[in-house]
C-alpha cells in the first residue's frame, strides 16, 4: 500500500489515507457509521416516546385519526422499501466481489425505490392537505387537524423526518453509485457501499416501525 | 510508513512544526490537522466566553443594588441578558469547551496517532459549530431588529421551557435552530473521538495504559454521541411547534409541556458531564505531574469516569422534582442522583491521595487543579442538598441552584479549561507564559469566583428566586458582594487570557519539549509538535503515570 501506482485509473486499491492503514480505515468507517445509526435511533426515540405517551392519553382520538390514513399506500411503500433494502444488500455483496456493474445496477434500483417512496408520500400528504388535515403555517390550525389532538402533528414530524432521511440516504447511495461507475470497488475496498447500505437499512427499519404504529394500530 | 517532508524537521535551528509548516489564513481555515482545528475552536469559544461574560457582568451590575441600577436596562432586557448568558455559555462555550479544544489537540498526541479517525469530518464539524454560533448571533440580531430593542432577542432562559417558548415573541425559533446545529457539531466530534480511541491507539497503548484524560474524553464522547440527538429532536419539535403548531408540547391541543422538560433534561443533565468529565481528566493529568507521584487508584478513576457517564443518563428528572412528576419517580430520581456522588467522591479521593506525601510544586496549572478539587467539592456537596426531595422544594429556582451549578460549571469546567490551557500551553504554542502574571490572575479568579457565588448560596437559603430583575432590600448586602466578586473574577480571566495570548504571540521564552518532566506521550514529541505529531509512530511499553518509583504492574 505504500508503493504509489503510476496511473490513478488502473489503481484498484483503497484510497490512500495518510494516517491509517486500509484495514483500520475500513473498521473506523464502519464503527463510525454504527455510532451514527445509534444517534439516529435516539433522534427518532423522542418521537416514538411522544407517540406512546399521547396514544395512551388519547386512545380514541388516535384510533379515529389513523382511519384517515390510506393503509394500502402505506403497505405499498413498505414493500417498496423492503425491495430497496434487498438491492442495497446485494450491492454490498457485489462490491465485495468487485462486480462494479452489478453494484451500479443495484444501487440505481435502490435509489429509484427511494424516489417511488417519496412520490407516494407526496400523494398521501396531498390527500391530507385537501381534507384539512394539515397544520397551518404560522396561523391557528383547522378544527379537523386539532380534533385528533397531536396525532397529525406527530404523523408529519415522524414521516417528515423519515422522508428527510430517505433523501439523505439516496444522496449517500448516489455517492457510492458514482464510485461504482468509476470501477472503484474491490474485495479490498468497498467501504462506501457498505456504510451507505447500513444507513439505508436503518431508514428502512425506522419505516418498518412507523408503518404499523401510524397506519395499522393507530 | 510516512515519507512526508515535515517528518524531517531539523533538530536545531529552523524548526518546522504544525504552526508554521503552512502559512496564511487559508491554510488554517482549510486545515484538517486536529491541532489546528483545536486552536480554531479555542479562538472561537474564547470570543463567545467574552460575550457571555459581558452579559453576566451587566446582570451583576444591575443586581448590585436594590431597585433599578442601570438606567437603560429594563426588566425585559434583563430577561434577555440571562437567557443569552446561559445559551451562549452552555451551547457555544462550555459544551465544545474542553473536548473540542483540548480534546482535539491532545487526543491523537496522547494515544500516539497522527490525527483523529476522520480528519475531514473534524473540520466539517468545526464549520457546523461556526454556522451554529453565527446563527445564534443572527437570532439575537434578528430579534433586536424586529423589536427595535434588545428586548426582542430571546427571553425564555437557556432552557427554552414550553409553553412560554411556544408563545414568546422573541427569536426563539432561530435560536433553537442554532442550538440544533451546534448539537450536530457536538455529535460528530464525539463520534470522531470514540472511533479514534477505538481504532488509532499506537502499538502498546492498551486500554489499561491510556491517560485518564483519554478515558474522560472517551466517556464524554459517548455522552455527546448518545444524548445530543435527543435535544436535537426536542428543539426541532419546538421549532415545528412555533412554525406549524403541531401540538406536541402545547396544552391547548392536548400536548404536555412537562414532556418537553423530560426531553430537554434527558440531554441537558448528561450535558453537565460533557462539560465536567473532561475537566476531571485534565486535573488527573496535572496532579500526578506536579506531585511527582503515580495517580492513585488508576483503575478506580477510569471506572468512576465511565460510571458517572452511565449514571448521568438516568438522573435527568431531578431537575423536575417540583414540576408535578409522581412521588414514586421523584424518589427514584433522588436516590439515583445520590448515587452519582459515589464515583465522583472516588475521584476526589484519588486526586487527594495522589497529592498525599507527594513532592508538590505549586505551578499555575497545579494551583488551578487544586482550586478545581476544592470548588468541585462544594459543587458536589450542594448538589446532594438539591437532590434531597424535601430540601429541593425550598431551594428549587433559588440562587442556591444558581450558585450550585456555577460551582460545577465555572468552578469545574471553566477552571478545568483554564488549568488545561496553562498546562499544555508550552506544547500548543512552543512558548512559556509569564508565571507571575498567571499566579496573580489565578488569585483574582479564585477569590473573585468564591466572592461571587458563596453569597449566592446565602441568598438562596434566604429565599431569593433566580432570574429576578429586582429584590427586597434585605438581599442587598449579599448581592453587592456577589457583584464585586463577579468583577474580580472577570478581571482574573482577563489577566489570564491576555497573559496567554501575549506569551503565545510575543513571548520570548521558548518551551522545551517537556518542561514539566511529564511521562505522558504528548510531552515526548516536540513543542510545538510537528504536523504529523511524531517523527515515527511510538511504541508504548510503559504505563503513563510511573512517577517516582519503578513502574507499577497494571494487571494487563
Amino acid at each position: 500500500m505504500s508503493s504509489p501506482t503510476s496511473s490513478a485509473e488502473v489503481y484498484q486499491g483503497p484510497p490512500h489515507v495518510h494516517h491509517m492503514d486500509p484495514v483500520t480505515a475500513y473498521g473506523a468507517a464502519k464503527l463510525g457509521m454504527w455510532l451514527f445509526l445509534a444517534t439516529e435511533i435516539l433522534l427518532f426515540a423522542g418521537l416514538f416516546v411522544a407517540f406512546a405517551i399521547y396514544r395512551w392519553m388519547y386512545l380514541g382520538e388516535f384510533h379515529d385519526a389513523s382511519l384517515n390514513l390510506n393503509w394500502k399506500l402505506g403497505t405499498f411503500n413498505t414493500i417498496v422499501l423492503l425491495i430497496s433494502s434487498y438491492f442495497a444488500a446485494v450491492a454490498v455483496d457485489a462490491a465485495q466481489h468487485a462486480d462494479n456493474k452489478k453494484v451500479s445496477r443495484c444501487l440505481m434500483i435502490t435509489i429509484a425505490c427511494g424516489a417511488i417512496f417519496l412520490v407516494v408520500k407526496y400523494i398521501e400528504y396531498s390527500a391530507k392537505y385537501q381534507h384539512g388535515l394539515f397544520p397551518q403555517f404560522g396561523g391557528p390550525n383547522g378544527i379537523e387537524f386539532e380534533r385528533y389532538k397531536s396525532y397529525f402533528g406527530l404523523y408529519y414530524c415522524m414521516t417528515g423526518l423519515h422522508g428527510l432521511h430517505v433523501i439523505l440516504g439516496m444522496g449517500l447511495l448516489f455517492w457510492a453509485l458514482r464510485k461504482a461507475q468509476k470501477n472503484r470497488f474491490s474485495a479490498a475496498y468497498y467501504t462506501p457501499v457498505e456504510i451507505g447500505a447500513l444507513y439505508w437499512h436503518l431508514v428502512d427499519l425506522i419505516w418498518i416501525y412507523l408503518f404499523p404504529l401510524l397506519y395499522l394500530v393507530g | 510508513m510516512s515519507t512526508h517532508t515535515a517528518a524531517h524537521g531539523s533538530h536545531e535551528g529552523q524548526d518546522i512544526n504544525y504552526l508554521n509548516h503552512q502559512k496564511g489564513l487559508w491554510s488554517w481555515l482549510t486545515s484538517v490537522d486536529h491541532k489546528r482545528i483545536g486552536i480554531l475552536y479555542l479562538l472561537s469559544i474564547t470570543l463567545f466566553f467574552i460575550l457571555g461574560g459581558i452579559a453576566a457582568l451587566f446582570m451583576r451590575t444591575e443586581l448590585a443594588f436594590a431597585g433599578p441600577t442601570l438606567k437603560f436596562l429594563t426588566p425585559q432586557m434583563y430577561n434577555v441578558l440571562f437567557t443569552l448568558h446561559g445559551a451562549v455559555m452552555i451551547f457555544i462555550f462550555v459544551v465544545p469547551g474542553i473536548p473540542a479544544t483540548m480534546g482535539n489537540f491532545l487526543l491523537p498526541l496522547m494515544i500516539g496517532a497522527k490525527d483523529v479517525a476522520f480528519p475531514r469530518l473534524n473540520l466539517f464539524s468545526y464549520y457546523i459549530y461556526l454556522a451554529g454560533a453565527l446563527l445564534a448571533l443572527f437570532a439575537v440580531f434578528w430579534g433586536v431588529i424586529e423589536a427595535r430593542s434588545l428586548e426582542g432577542a430571546l427571553d425564555t432562559g437557556w432552557t427554552f421551557y414550553a409553553p412560554y417558548s411556544i408563545d414568546s415573541g422573541t427569536s426563539v425559533t432561530l435560536m433553537a435552530g442554532a442550538a440544533f446545529v451546534l448539537g450536530f457539531s457536538s455529535i460528530l466530534t464525539g463520534l470522531n473521538f470514540v472511533v479514534t480511541i477505538h481504532k488509532l491507539r499506537a502499538p502498546g497503548m492498551t486500554w489499561g495504559r491510556l491517560p485518564v484524560f483519554v478515558w474522560a474524553t472517551y466517556a464524554t464522547a459517548v455522552i455527546q454521541t448518545l444524548a445530543t440527538p435527543v435535544i436535537g429532536i426536542t428543539l426541532a419539535l419546538l421549532m415545528m411547534e412555533r412554525i406549524f403548531g403541531v401540538g406536541i408540547f402545547n396544552a391547548d391541543m392536548g400536548g404536555d409541556p412537562v414532556l418537553f422538560q423530560h426531553f430537554f433534561w434527558f440531554y441537558s443533565h448528561p450535558v453537565v458531564y460533557i462539560m465536567v468529565l473532561p475537566a476531571f481528566g485534565v486535573v488527573a493529568e496535572i496532579i500526578p505531574v506536579f506531585s511527582r507521584k503515580p495517580i492513585f487508584g488508576y483503575r478506580a478513576v477510569c471506572y468512576a469516569t465511565l460510571a458517572i457517564a452511565f449514571i448521568g443518563f438516568t438522573v435527568w428528572a431531578h431537575h423536575m422534582l417540583v414540576a408535578g412528576i409522581s412521588d414514586t419517580s421523584a424518589i427514584f430520581f433522588s436516590i439515583i442522583t445520590f448515587a452519582v456522588a459515589i464515583p465522583t467522591a472516588i475521584k476526589v479521593f484519588n486526586w487527594v491521595s495522589t497529592m498525599y506525601r507527594g513532592s508538590i510544586s505549586f505551578d499555575t496549572p497545579m494551583l488551578y487543579a487544586m482550586a478545581f478539587v476544592f470548588l468541585f467539592m462544594i459543587a458536589g456537596t450542594t448538589g446532594i442538598y438539591l437532590a434531597t426531595l424535601a430540601i429541593d422544594v425550598f431551594y428549587h429556582d433559588t440562587y442556591f441552584v444558581v450558585a450550585h451549578f456555577h460551582y460545577t460549571i465555572q468552578g469545574g469546567a471553566v477552571i478545568g479549561l483554564i488549568a488545561a490551557l496553562h498546562f499544555w500551553f508550552p506544547k500548543m504554542s512552543g512558548k512559556m507564559y509569564n508565571e507571575t502574571v498567571a499566579k496573580f490572575a489565578f488569585a483574582l479568579v479564585f477569590i473573585g469566583f468564591n466572592l461571587t457565588f458563596l453569597p449566592q448560596f446565602g441568598l438562596g437559603m434566604m429565599g431569593m428566586p433566580r432570574r429576578y430583575y429586582d429584590y427586597p432590600i434585605e438581599f442587598e448586602t449579599l448581592h453587592t458582594w456577589s457583584t464585586v466578586g463577579a468583577f474580580l473574577n472577570g478581571f482574573g480571566y482577563t489577566f489570564a487570557l491576555v497573559n496567554l495570548a501575549y506569551s503565545a504571540l510575543f513571548g520570548k521564552v521558548k518551551a522545551s519539549s517537556n518542561p514539566y518532566n511529564s511521562l505522558s506521550l504528548e510531552w515526548q514529541t516536540k513543542s510545538p509538535p510537528i504536523h504529523e505529531n511524531f517523527e515515527e509512530i511510538p511504541v508504548i511499553t510503559e504505563w503513563t503515570y510511573g512517577y517516582g518509583k519503578p513502574l507499577p504492574n497494571t494487571h494487563h
